[in-house]
């Protein structure tokens, strides 16, 4: 009797932990990551020929609740498109009844590895006014993402910033019926009911997420709760930057202000005083004195200060020349 | 601030400075205002035509080149009319005259917006 290599009783082990596909269109590469609920997969779409990721359910869910948690994950992606949100392609159910949905493949590089290479603040600006981007454009859609933190931002490769992991996100308003059922073109109906987070419940993570948010006050939570999130990551966008940044991180305390009220609107209102900290003038999250004014425009005009200079020494050059 | 007025606004200030170096010349000193006033319009039209050909043409050299001579031919104009007493100051007014053109020209193909794409590469 011949015994099999460890080194096939683990490929047989592998290959026994990945889901089973069969009736599907998928067929998986490889494991990429898990969430909180659920793993997800690099695979290979047979119908359209192209690498997609799949999120599936792998927990124990007796009650089902994980799997509605994860449709309506799919559903508010698929209420989502935008540039900076990863798009939903498809949802549906295995053999063994687990739910699974397909997005985007996003090669890339999280935004909390990413920034060791980006070493200018202005280039870190321009994600986060990206990131910000995705997130007001969420909230017109009544969609709170809840748990906003430089791992669940990835950048592309030709820079595109997509803000990743919905899987807790909260609907404030529902501009269509998300209660209704979906996706029965040919496989198991894929149905998605509304779940409540009871109050109490704390989501998010420690140091990303809002004082409300952290305690548990779900039923109060808003887009503000976002924006406390936004001013936690800018503020770690402005790790191991200079002091000038100081508008900037103004800008960052107002976001975190401890009460909801004092911090921006909208994270429009962020993304455009970040905007204006870009064009060299003044930010709402930061009163100037006359100084830090003069300081503002001198560094707003500093070439043409520098041309001007450079044109009176060489007047002056020429000025004592000509008198000799 | 696009190219235009980038040059604009630097072509007149520098205008400014140049003809308030006037006053370091006696000869000429009762005449500041007007010279100031002449130098400063002088210095508009100079950046406003720099700043043009900086938008149509991507290129520091050239537009280094241009800048240089719109300001030496300005200034040439300026200088060719005689002073009061009858002279030509053409060295002391082409000369600062060409170093504000150069300096509108390299200012204006570095900065200010409004400018050609860079071709791209095939």
């Amino acid at each position: 009797m011949n015994w099999l290599s460890d080194d096939a009783v683990s490929r047989l082990q592998a290959a026994s932990a990945l889901p089973d596909l069969a009736g599907t269109r998928y067929r998986i590469i490889q494991r990429i990551g898990s969430g909180g609920m659920g793993a997800v997969y690099l695979a290979e779409d047979a119908v359209l020929e192209r690498r997609v990721a799949l999120k599936i359910l792998d927990l124990p869910d007796a009650s089902g609740e994980l799997a509605t948690r994860l449709l309506r994950e799919a559903h508010i992606l698929a209420r989502l498109e935008h540039p900076g949100i990863v798009p939903v392609h498809d949802a549906g159910r295995l053999s063994d009844g687990r739910v699974f949905y397909t997005m985007k493949s996003v090669e890339g590089q999280r935004l909390d590895l990413l920034i060791v290479s980006v070493g200018a603040l202005s280039d870190r600006l321009r994600v986060f006014q990206r990131i910000c981007d995705a997130v007001a454009f969420a909230h017109a859609r009544g969609i709170l993402h809840r748990d906003l933190k430089p791992d669940n931002i990835m950048i592309g490769p030709f820079g595109e910033v997509l803000v990743m992991d919905w899987g807790i996100a909260k609907i404030l308003h529902q501009p269509v019926d998300l209660a209704r059922g979906s996706g029965e073109e040919g496989r198991a109906a894929v149905t998605c009911t509304v779940v409540k987070t009871e109050h109490g419940t704390i989501l998010g993570t420690p140091g990303y997420m809002a004082p409300e948010q952290a305690r548990g006050e779900v039923e109060s939570l808003d887009e503000r709760a976002d924006i406390y999130s936004l001013g936690a990551i800018l503020q770690f966008l402005l790790i191991g930057s200079a002091p000038t940044a100081r508008p900037v991180a103004a800008i960052a305390r107002k976001a975190m202000a401890e009460d909801p009220a004092s911090r921006y609107a909208s994270a429009s209102q962020l993304g455009e005083d970040i905007a204006r900290f870009l064009d060299g003038l003044p930010v709402t999250a930061y009163p100037e004195n006359i100084f830090l004014k003069i300081a503002r425009w001198g560094s707003r005009y500093q070439l043409a200060i520098v041309l001007v200079l450079t044109y009176l020494v060489l007047r002056a050059i020429l000025l004592v020349w000509f008198r000799r | 601030m696009n190219k235009i007025v980038y040059g604009l606004v630097l072509g007149g200030i520098l205008g400014i400075f140049d003809g308030l170096t006037a006053w370091f010349t006696p000869a000429v000193r009762s005449q500041l205002l007007g010279i100031v006033v002449g130098s400063t319009f002088k210095g508009i039209i100079a950046g406003v035509l720099i700043g043009f050909f900086a938008r149509k043409v991507n290129s520091l050299p050239l537009g280094v080149l241009f800048g240089l001579g719109i300001g030496l031919l300005l200034a040439f104009g300026v200088a060719a009319m005689p002073s009061a007493t009858g002279e030509h100051y053409y060295l002391q007014i082409m000369l600062p005259g060409g170093l504000v053109g150069l300096i509108v020209g390299y200012a204006t193909q570095k900065y200010g917006s409004g400018g050609l794409a860079p071709s791209p590469r095939t």
